[in-house]
């Protein structure tokens, strides 16, 4: 495995659910990980698995309640986030860590200028004046390559294309003195294909140039396997496999992962087949799961034991552990 | 390609008249579609890609005649679809379909399941009550939902299970062409990869001629025979499959194919090239060929003059100077 680089993030055990009128949901199930300097990881899974709310988590925009943190703790530069006050989580989040979003448009205040935003966190983070601020902000956008950036720091919003606003976004995110974490959740989806490629490739040069951690959500294991140094799959709120980037595509372990490369069209295995292998059935409902396997009803490799306990660990090397007790019998192809 | 066509369409434009909000009375034309020429052969499936905005709904649209054409022609196997003869249309909304992304919005959500899907059979007057209700059951079990469920609602559903109701109605009136507007685009990869098979299954067993639009590009060269692919509502290559994946020429092709990712990680070591830009506005688009101010091999002549769709190998057509060897 490569060298133990600095831990940066870590998530220990996890559970948080939300009270809904139809019942309980448990959107995070016991989940733990790490995100160490200057390292990309990747949490992907279906939609509903718990990803969103896994990273909103961390810098508390869970909406609570509903929501509620049953246990764990989330331990950043040594301190537990879950037990910081609003006004500390707020500070943290204008400087230690930031968030882009699939759609910007939502983060962003269509009454003011773009410009003006990304200003404002310098204000008021970091005591500049406007003039300062304003000239820093012009900094940032060549830095992420906003074309013609005197001009764009005074457009608004909706003057701006889908791309330029995951930029300008991008841009606010680096604001900080000390950029350590940018949690970026599905930040290309809502992009065409050419823009998310300009996009992927900038957020690439940035983490190497200023040496920030990305934990990215994607439901997409191609901009998994542009991106990621490590991986971690989920499955109705669970962890079920976690490796590097290589070992999740060359030598999945679990039957949801496999499954789930299995289900790509753009699988080389499929060069001229007619049909691809399609996991059988859907998400079981996040209010009535038990203590088994959450994939249980859809896994052909699944027994006894699987319907009544959630497995345990099995490490496979340094860097790949999977949750699943039939494991030995997963193999590709 | 060769075959029986069943689809001709000739130089068709679709323009939509856009007011401008606040400004007074100021309109702008928006070219859509801008002269699209295609044939679709029976039995193929011919894959229809390129970024939101390039026309390709609007295209799929305008051939089931859900919006009226500006100008050009669509011929359902010889007759003119937009004649105003009842007979020819009633042909037509019996042999063509769409499917569309939402399976959500396109469902009446009041509606039970089995409305739904026997709707097109009430609206034609097939059968009794009783045939009709038998063959929702067997149109159930075709697109993999239990019969028994025929009393739920939309809503009872999940997403995929929606859109195999949306693909029950279309299969009602026993069609011979089907449009499918991003019909897995809203789907996880695993219920997606489901809903493939589905409609590879149902071409086999029926025959079926599809027209299978979608902007994510595994999807389309996975399940396509043809590709062809848009900017900013023109066709700017068209070819097999084959050819088009292993050999495409016009440098917007090629602008897709490398941004789109490699679901291998290995794959990243290798840059490529990324074309730089926005999609421009189709109501202003570019002088010239459209992909002019993205282009790396752009010439003069690029910005003078549209380039005609010319063949530059057998049944594999590109618009653009460059490869035309005319830039002059
Ligand atoms: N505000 C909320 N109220 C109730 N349930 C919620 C809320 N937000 C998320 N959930 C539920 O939590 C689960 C995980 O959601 P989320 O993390 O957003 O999934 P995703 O993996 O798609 O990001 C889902 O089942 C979702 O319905
Ligand atoms: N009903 C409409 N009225 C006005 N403009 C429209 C309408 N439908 C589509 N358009 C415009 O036509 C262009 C092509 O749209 P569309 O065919 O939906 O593209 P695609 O399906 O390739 O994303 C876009 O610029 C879109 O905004
Ligand atoms: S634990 Fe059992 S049900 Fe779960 S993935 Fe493994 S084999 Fe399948
Ligand atoms: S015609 Fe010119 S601008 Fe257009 S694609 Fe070809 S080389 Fe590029
Ligand atoms: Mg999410
Ligand atoms: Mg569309």
């Amino acid at each position: 495995m490569e060298e133990k680089k600095d831990l940066l993030l870590s998530i220990e055990n996890l559970n948080f659910s939300f009270d809904t009128q139809r019942g309980v949901v448990n959107a995070v199930r016991d989940l733990s990980l790490t995100i160490r300097k200057g390292e990309t990881l990747s949490l992907v899974g279906e939609s509903g698995c718990g990803k969103s709310v896994t990273a909103h988590s961390i810098n508390q925009l869970n909406p609570m309640p509903p929501g509620r943190v049953d246990s764990g703790s989330i331990i950043f530069r040594g301190q537990d986030l879950l037990k910081l006050k609003k006004g500390e989580i707020e500070k943290l989040r204008g400087t230690q860590i930031s968030m882009i979003f699939q759609e910007p448009m939502t983060a962003l205040n269509p009454v003011f200028t773009v410009g003006s935003q990304i200003a404002d966190v310098f204000m008021t983070h970091q005591g500049m004046s406007k003039a300062e601020a304003i000239e820093r902000t012009i900094d940032l956008f060549k830095l992420v390559k906003i074309p013609a950036p005197e001009r764009r720091v005074h457009s608004y919003p909706h003057q701006l294309s889908g791309g330029m606003r995951q930029r300008a976004m991008i841009a606010m995110a680096l604001a900080s003195p000390e950029p350590g974490l940018m949690i970026a959740d599905e930040p290309t989806t809502a992009l065409d294909v050419t823009i998310q490629a300009q996009i992927l490739d900038l957020l690439n040069d940035l983490k190497k140039e200023i040496g920030m951690s990305i934990l990215l959500i994607t439901h997409d294991m191609g901009v998994v396997a542009e991106m990621a140094d490590r991986v971690v799959v989920m499955y109705a709120g669970r962890k079920v496999e976690e490796s590097d980037v290589f070992s999740i595509f060359e030598d999945p372990r679990h039957p949801y992962t496999l499954g789930l490369l299995n289900s790509l069209p753009s699988n080389p295995k499929y060069k001229g087949a007619e049909r691809l292998e399609a996991i059988a059935g859907t998400v079981p409902d996040m209010r009535s799961i038990g203590a088994g396997c959450p994939f249980e009803n859809r896994c052909t490799y699944a027994t006894e034991i699987c319907g009544k306990e959630f497995p345990g660990e099995t490490v496979l090397d340094e860097s790949h552990s999977v949750w699943c007790h039939n494991y030995q019998n997963v193999q590709e192809g | 390609m060769s075959g029986t066509k069943i689809i001709e369409v000739k130089d068709l434009k679709k323009y939509f008249t856009i007011k401008r909000e606040g400004a007074d009375d100021t309109k702008s034309i928006l070219k859509a579609v801008d002269g699209v020429s295609l044939d679709v052969y029976e039995g193929e499936i011919l894959g229809v890609v390129g970024e939101s905005g390039c026309g390709k709904s609007t295209l799929g649209k305008t051939i089931m005649r859900l919006h009226d054409k500006t100008s050009g022609e669509v011929l359902y196997r010889g007759k003119d679809l937009f004649a105003k003869d009842p007979n020819a249309m009633k042909e037509m909304t019996l042999n063509m379909q769409m499917i569309f992304q939402d399976p959500y919005s396109s469902l009446n959500p009041r509606k039970k399941v089995s409305q739904i899907i026997g709707q097109p059979l009430d609206i034609h007057k097939i059968g009794t009550s009783e045939e009709r209700l038998e063959r929702v059951a067997e149109l159930m079990d075709e697109v993999g939902l239990n019969p028994k469920f025929r009393t739920r609602y939309p809503h009872q559903f999940s997403g995929g299970q929606r859109q195999r109701i949306g693909i029950a109605r279309a299969l009602a009136l026993n069609p011979e062409f089907i449009v499918c507007d991003e019909a897995v685009s809203a789907l996880d990869v695993s219920v997606q990869a489901q809903i493939l098979n589905l409609l590879l299954d149902l071409q086999k067993k029926y025959g079926f001629t599809y027209l299978f639009i979608a902007h994510d590009l595994s999807v389309v060269e996975f399940i396509a025979t043809r590709i062809l692919v848009m900017y900013l509502g023109r066709i700017v290559e068209i070819a097999d499959k084959k050819e088009l994946v292993g050999n495409h020429v016009h440098p917007y092709t090629q602008a897709l194919f490398n941004a789109f990712p490699a679901t291998d990680p290995r794959a990243r070591e290798t840059k490529k090239r990324i074309v730089m830009g926005d999609v421009p506005s189709p109501i202003n688009p570019p002088t010239g060929c459209h992909f002019h101010p993205r282009c790396p091999y752009a010439v003069e002549k690029c910005r003078r003059e549209y380039p005609p769709l010319k063949e530059v190998s057998p049944g594999h057509f590109a618009a653009c100077w460059v490869v035309q060897n005319d830039t002059k």
